[in-house]
C-alpha cells in the first residue's frame, strides 16, 4: 500500500512540475479559469478511466470503450433528432442503460464463454463501429440538427465549472465509494489479486468480471452522450483510438495490468497527467511529436514502476515455494 | 534400519557421498548416501517428503548441495548448472515431462543441443537421423517428423525418454515414470528399462509402487525425512522390511492432542463420485472429531475435498449436515452450509498478498459486515481483530499487506479468514507443509483447540506422524478410492503405508 501512496505523490508532483515549467513561459496557463478548462477537457478521459480501472483490476481489459462511446453517442443524437423535446434526463438514462448493455455483451462473452477479454473487446470494438455505419450509412449528425438543450447540458456553467467537469467529479466520488466500501469493489480487488483464492472464498470470478465490464460500458455510454453534445457532432469515427488513452491513464496512474493493484485517486491523477500534457505543451510551442513522446515515456516509466513492485512480489512467492520443498 | 554394506565388487558410476541440502528452516537432505551402478536399476524409496525429489535436483544440477560430494567414476565432480550434469551424462526423465506440442519429435528430442551444419544452422537431416536411431534403440516406432501434439501420452513419454538419451547418457533418472501410464504402457516401459540396463546405463528409479520396484529394481536405497536409512540388493529384502524402513520411527511428542468431547454426527458424505478423480467416498464426521485423510500424493484427497466445497461438481453423491441434505454447487454454498477449506498452497489459493490483513480475513464473511452491499468498516475491523487476536497474529497493523508477512503469519491470516465464517466443519489440507517444527506444534495445538471447542476437523496430511498423532480416525485413499478406514489399535505406520501403496498384509510385518 505504501508504495502506491508514494506513487500517487510522485504523479501529483510530476503534474505540479509540469504546470510550473509551463507557467514560467506562459503564466496565464495556471490561472484558475484555464485550469478549470483543462480539467473539463480531461473529464471524458477521467470518466472512462474509472470504468477501465475496474476492468483492469479484474485482470481483463476493455478495448471497446471508445466504440461504445461513439455508438451510444450516435444513438443519443439520433433520438434527439427524432424527438427534440425529450428531456435531457431521459437521454442520460438512455446513455447509461445502452452503455451498460453494450458492456454486458463484453462481460457475458468473457464470463460464460471464457474468451480472452482482449479478443472479445477487439471484436466488439469493430462491431460497434460497424453498427454506427449501418445506422447512419456514414452520414454525420451536425450541430444544427441537435436541440439547444441537448448540446447545452454538458457546457452549462455551475459554480464556475461546466456540468461535464462536475459529472467527472461525481463519477469519481461514486467509484471511490464503490471500490473502497462495497462488497463488489472488494470482490474486484480480490479477483484480480488472486483469482484462485477468490474462488475459495466464495467469490464468482466470472460474475465479478462481468460486473466490471458493465461499469465500464455504463460510463462509456454516459461519456458518449456528453462527448457528442459537447462537440455538437456525431459520426462513425468520433473518439477513434481513444481507448488507448484510457488504458494509458490507468497504467500511468498505477493500475497493474496484472490486476489487483490500483486506486481511484491514482487513476484520476494518471488521466489528469495526460490531460495537462495534451493541453499545456501546445501552449508553450512544443511540437505534437514531443507530446506523444512524453505521453509514451510516461507510460513506460509507469510500467517499469509496476514491474518493479511485481518483481518483489515474485520473490515472496519463490521463497515460499522453496520453503515447501 | 540395518545398513547392509554393499558387497558388490564393481564400483559405482555415480555416488552421493554424505550430501546435505538445507532450505530455510528445513534440512531436506542430511548426509545421504546413494550409489548407482552400471547396468543396474537402483530404486529410491521413501515417504512423501523423504527427499527424493531433492536428490534428483541435486544430481541434475538444479540444486547445489550444502555439504558432501558427488562422485563420478570415483572422482569428485560438481554440477553448477543442469548443462554440466547433462555433459557428464546424467539425465533425468521428470514426473511432468516438459515437451513442446507444436514442435516435431526430432525438435523435441534435440532442443537445446541440436546438431549444427557448417554454417551454424540446425542440421535437420542429421537431427532426424539421430532421433530415429535413438527411437529405434528403445524400440519405439515413432516418426521423427511428426508434431508432438499428434502423439498419445505413451508415445510422448517415449519421446521424453529419447530426449534424455540424446545426450550420451550414462546415468538415467526416472522420477515416477509410470504415474501417468496404463498397465500395457507400463509393461512396455519395463522392457525399455531392461534395454537400457543391457546398454550398461546406471538407472535411478523413483517410485511409490512396491510391485514395480520388485519387478525391475536390482538394488534399493531408503530415505526417511532426508536421511539415509538403508540400502541393499532387492534379492535380500522383503516388502515388510522395506515398509518398516520407510516409516520406522516412534511417533514423537509433537502432538498435543487434547481429548475433545466427541458429540453428534455433523457431516455425512454418501457415495461421492467424480468421473475422473475419485469414486464412492463415504464417511461421517462427528462434533469435536479430527478425521485424518492419508494417502500418497495423487491419491485424490485434495480433489475430493475441492469437490466437497463446490469447486468441481461431483457426478453423484450427497452431503448431509446435521442430518439435512445440503446441495453445494459453489464455494459460496459450502461456506453457507458451514464447510470451509484451507488449501495447501497458501500463496496460490490462500491469501491475497496485495490486500491488507483485515480485508483478507473478512473476505468470505463480508455479507456479515455489510448492509445492501455497503461495507461497514468498523464492524469489518472488529471482526478481523477478533479472529487475528484469537490466532495471536503479530503484525504492526491490520492495514499491512499480507505479502509483507512471514509464511507462518500468512497461514494464520488464512485460518483466521475461515474461522471468521463460523464454520461447522473445517478442512485443513497439509496444514503444516513447509513450516518449521515450532510453528508445526503451534498449528497442531490450535487444531486440538478447535476440536475441543466443538468444531469438526478434516485433516489431509501426507505426514504419518501428524496423521497418527492428531487423528481420532483415519481414512486412507488410494487411486481415488477409499482404501480403508482405521481407528484405535488398527492405526500404525505399517498399516497406513500398506493400504496407501496397495500391498496385502502378509502375516505379521517383521
Amino acid at each position: 500500500m505504501s508504495h502506491l501512496k508514494s506513487r500517487e505523490a510522485i504523479l501529483f508532483g510530476a503534474i505540479l512540475c509540469l504546470l510550473f515549467v509551463v507557467a514560467t513561459r506562459f503564466p496565464a496557463f495556471v490561472a484558475p479559469g484555464t485550469l478549470v478548462a483543462v480539467f473539463t477537457d480531461t473529464s471524458p478521459l477521467m470518466i472512462l478511466a474509472m470504468g477501465q480501472m475496474a476492468v483492469i483490476l479484474t485482470r481483463c481489459i476493455d478495448l471497446s470503450v471508445a466504440a461504445n462511446l461513439a455508438l451510444t453517442g450516435m444513438v443519443c443524437a439520433m433520438i434527439n433528432v427524432a424527438a427534440p423535446d425529450l428531456p435531457v434526463a431521459v437521454i442520460l438514462a438512455v446513455s447509461l442503460a445502452m452503455g451498460a448493455m453494450l458492456g454486458a455483451i463484453n462481460g457475458i462473452l468473457v464470463w460464460k464463454l471464457s474468451i480472452p477479454p482482449i479478443v472479445v473487446t477487439l471484436g466488439t470494438m469493430t462491431i460497434f463501429r460497424g453498427i454506427i455505419f449501418l445506422l447512419t450509412e456514414g452520414k454525420w449528425i451536425n450541430a444544427h440538427e441537435m436541440s439547444p438543450q441537448f448540446t447545452g447540458f454538458p457546457r452549462a456553467d455551475v459554480l464556475g465549472m461546466p456540468v461535464l467537469g462536475w459529472i467527472a467529479v461525481l463519477v469519481s466520488v461514486v467509484m471511490l465509494v464503490v471500490m473502497a466500501r462495497t462488497t463488489l469493489g472488494r470482490s474486484i480487488y480480490a479477483v484480480g489479486g488472486n483469482p484462485h483464492a477468490a474462488v475459495y472464498t466464495g467469490i464468482d470470478v466470472g460474475k465479478t468480471q462481468f460486473a466490471a465490464f458493465v461499469i465500464s460500458g455504463m460510463l462509456a455510454g454516459l461519456t458518449g452522450y456528453l462527448w457528442v453534445a459537447r462537440y455538437s457532432v456525431a459520426y462513425v469515427d468520433i473518439a477513434g483510438g481513444f481507448e488507448l488513452d484510457v488504458v494509458a491513464a490507468c497504467v500511468i496512474g498505477g493500475v497493474s495490468i496484472a490486476g489487483g493493484a490500483g486506486t481511484v485517486v491514482g487513476t484520476l491523477l494518471g488521466a489528469l497527467f495526460l490531460g495537462v500534457v495534451k493541453n499545456a505543451l501546445p501552449v508553450v510551442d512544443i511540437s505534437p511529436f514531443w507530446q506523444l513522446a512524453i505521453s509514451g515515456a510516461a507510460i513506460i516509466i509507469a510500467v517499469a514502476f509496476n514491474a518493479q513492485s511485481g518483481r518483489s512480489k515474485g520473490r515472496v512467492i519463490l521463497k515460499s515455494a522453496e520453503h515447501a520443498q | 534400519m540395518t545398513y547392509q554394506a554393499s558387497e558388490q565388487s564393481d564400483d559405482p558410476v555415480l555416488s552421493l557421498d554424505s550430501i546435505t541440502k538445507i532450505f530455510p528452516g528445513v534440512k531436506a537432505l542430511d548426509g545421504v548416501v546413494l550409489h548407482l551402478y552400471a547396468g543396474e536399476v537402483t530404486a529410491l524409496i521413501g515417504e512423501n517428503g523423504a527427499g527424493k525429489s531433492t536428490v534428483v535436483k541435486t544430481l541434475t544440477g538444479i540444486y547445489q548441495p550444502d555439504g558432501g560430494r558427488i562422485m563420478l567414476d570415483g572422482q569428485p565432480v560438481q554440477f553448477p548448472t543442469p548443462q554440466d550434469a547433462a555433459d557428464a551424462g546424467v539425465t533425468a526423465i521428470h514426473q511432468e515431462t516438459v515437451l513442446f506440442d507444436e514442435l516435431t519429435v526430432a525438435e523435441n528430442v534435440y532442443i537445446g543441443h541440436a546438431p549444427k551444419n557448417r554454417f551454424g544452422l540446425i542440421d535437420t537431416k542429421a537431427m532426424h537421423a539421430k532421433t530415429t536411431e535413438i527411437l529405434n534403440s528403445i524400440g519405439a516406432p515413432i516418426d521423427a517428423g511428426v508434431k508432438l501434439k499428434d502423439l498419445g501420452i505413451a508415445s510422448r513419454h517415449l519421446v521424453a525418454i529419447a530426449r534424455a538419451l540424446s545426450v550420451e547418457a550414462r546415468v538415467v533418472i526416472m522420477d515416477e515414470p509410470t504415474a501417468a501410464l496404463s498397465q500395457t504402457e507400463i509393461e512396455e516401459l519395463y522392457e525399455l528399462v531392461d534395454t537400457l540396463k543391457a546398454q550398461g546405463k546406471a538407472i535411478l528409479f523413483i517410485s511409490h509402487k512396491f510391485d514395480e520396484i520388485f519387478r525391475i529394481a536390482d538394488r534399493y536405497t531408503v530415505f526417511r525425512d532426508g536421511q539415509f536409512v538403508g540400502a541393499g540388493k532387492m534379492s535380500d529384502v522383503k516388502e515388510a522390511e522395506l515398509v518398516q524402513m520407510m516409516v520406522g520411527r516412534a511417533v514423537d511428542q509433537l502432538f498435543p492432542k487434547r481429548h475433545a468431547e466427541i458429540g453428534d454426527e455433523v457431516l455425512k458424505v454418501v457415495g461421492y463420485s467424480h468421473p475422473t478423480e475419485f469414486e464412492d467416498i463415504n464417511f461421517t464426521l462427528r462434533r469435536g472429531e479430527i478425521l485424518g485423510f492419508y494417502g500418497l500424493v495423487g491419491a485424490g484427497r485434495s480433489e475430493f475435498m475441492q469437490s466437497l466445497i463446490g469447486i468441481t461438481r461431483p457426478s453423484k453423491g450427497a452431503v448431509r449436515i446435521d442430518d439435512k441434505v445440503r446441495v453445494i454447487r459453489s464455494p459460496a454454498d459450502a461456506i453457507k452450509a458451514g464447510i470451509v477449506y484451507v488449501p495447501e498452497d497458501r500463496g496460490k489459493q490462500g491469501a491475497i498478498l496485495d490486500m491488507p490483513i483485515f480485508q483478507n480475513v473478512t473476505l468470505p464473511s463480508l455479507h456479515k459486515t455489510s448492509r445492501d452491499g455497503f461495507i461497514r468498516l468498523a464492524e469489518e475491523f472488529a471482526l478481523a481483530r477478533e479472529y487475528t487476536e484469537r490466532l495471536d497474529l503479530r503484525a504492526a497493523s491490520l492495514d499491512t499487506n499480507v505479502g509483507a508477512l512471514s509464511g507462518g503469519n500468512q497461514q494464520k491470516v488464512v485460518i483466521a479468514k475461515w474461522l471468521a465464517t463460523q464454520p461447522r466443519v473445517i478442512i485443513l489440507d497439509e496444514p503444516t507443509k513447509g513450516i518449521d517444527i515450532g510453528s508445526k506444534a503451534a498449528v497442531h495445538d490450535f487444531m486440538s483447540e478447535l476440536a475441543a471447542q466443538g468444531l469438526s476437523v478434516i485433516m489431509v496430511s501426507s505426514e504419518i506422524p501428524e496423521i497418527l498423532g492428531m487423528s481420532d480416525r483415519v481414512i486412507v485413499m488410494r487411486e481415488g478410492r477409499m482404501a480403508v478406514e482405521l481407528q484405535g489399535d488398527d492405526l500404525s505406520p505399517e498399516t497406513l503405508v500398506r493400504h496407501a501403496v496397495g500391498i496385502q498384509a502378509q502375516g505379521d510385518a517383521a
